[in-house]
């Protein structure tokens, strides 16, 4: 069980709904993926439309937790905005907070992300900020109140992977206490099992799952390498060693010659 | 009078938000508004008053990640 300001949630598997090719192969990858919690957002609808009200009631079918988001948002007044109105739509002090830095990356923006960070905690928000791995930045989010951090892993919807496994490592061990869940830019199972590997609590991903030619069958692969992941964690992994060592007794080996 | 609803310049002839919603066939749907990019609140709709070029955003929950 992992738990996020006091909310225990069973799965360690957190997925995004958007990029699915319909909402039944979304629901589909949804039950295969056994995630327990969805992040969703708030967006512009036409007049008297009822497109968000018919998602909202799938989502709801589906029995998980909803994460909101702030994403797309550039300054620290439209991401506070979009959380307030995440809020009474979807009923959660829960907020994925996204203040983007930089277009061509999507990589966080530091300065506004505490800012909006602490603003929003003093609302009565539980914040989960989409941060990168820089201790000093989980520091100031942890200051404003944060407690929970999600660093990237590599640029949203880029597959990449972890990009900065030392840093990651790093935040891990500066943070032992925090839910950490790495958030972004996986790409395949064998990364989320690393990110758990590497102790992290949870993962957070969509595109990868979204974008598979079979996305309920990538869902499964991504539930079962989290699952690996941390159970290889909590076994206490053995330290690499440089020479070989035969794993066969040597002892008692038949001269032959 | 003009409103700017999610960005389309709008002749709507309400007095107040929740008129305003109504008026745009949002009548019980699960929206949030935010006016000249402040968010108010459902509770406040019916006594947050509307003025000529006002900016009004009407959001549903979508998609996200």
């Amino acid at each position: 069980m992992v738990s996020f300001y006091g909310t225990q949630v069973a799965s360690r598997f957190m997925l995004g709904t958007a990029l699915y090719p319909s909402p039944s192969i979304m629901a589909d990858a949804f039950r295969q993926s056994g995630a327990g919690i969805a992040t969703v957002s708030v967006r512009r609808e036409a007049g008297g439309g009822t497109a968000g009200g018919d998602f909202w009631t799938l989502i709801k079918d589906l029995g998980v937790k909803v994460l909101p988001n702030t994403a797309g948002c550039y300054s620290v007044k439209e991401a506070v905005t979009t959380a307030q109105m995440a809020r009474e739509i979807f009923g959660t002090p829960w907020i994925k907070l996204e203040v983007i830095g930089h277009s061509d990356t999507l990589q966080p923006d530091p300065f506004g992300l505490v800012e909006a960070a602490r603003i929003l905690t003093d609302e009565g928000f539980q914040v989960f900020p989409y941060t990168t791995e820089d201790v000093v930045l989980a520091d100031r989010l942890l200051e404003v109140g944060c407690e929970v951090l999600m660093p990237w892993g590599a640029p949203i919807g880029t597959g990449l992977g972890l990009t900065n496994p030392y840093g990651l490592r790093t935040l891990r061990a500066q943070f032992p206490d925090v839910p950490l869940v790495v958030d972004a830019g996986l790409g395949l199972p064998s990364q989320a099992a690393q990110a758990m590997e590497m102790g992290y609590d949870a993962v957070l991903l969509n595109t990868a799952v979204a974008k598979a030619g079979d996305p309920a069958r990538m869902a499964q692969g991504f539930a079962r390498a989290i699952e690996a992941g941390r159970l290889a964690f909590e076994a206490d992994p053995m330290e690499p060693r440089d020479m070989a060592a035969p794993s066969t007794p040597v002892i008692g080996k038949a001269f032959l010659g | 009078m003009k409103i700017i609803v999610n960005g389309v310049e709008t002749d709507l002839d309400a007095p107040n938000l929740a008129d305003a919603l109504e008026a745009l066939g949002y009548g019980g749907a699960a929206v949030a508004t935010a006016l000249n990019e402040a968010f108010v609140p459902s509770a406040l709709r019916a006594t947050t008053p509307l003025s000529n070029g006002d900016r009004l955003e009407i959001v549903a929950p979508k998609q996200g990640g």
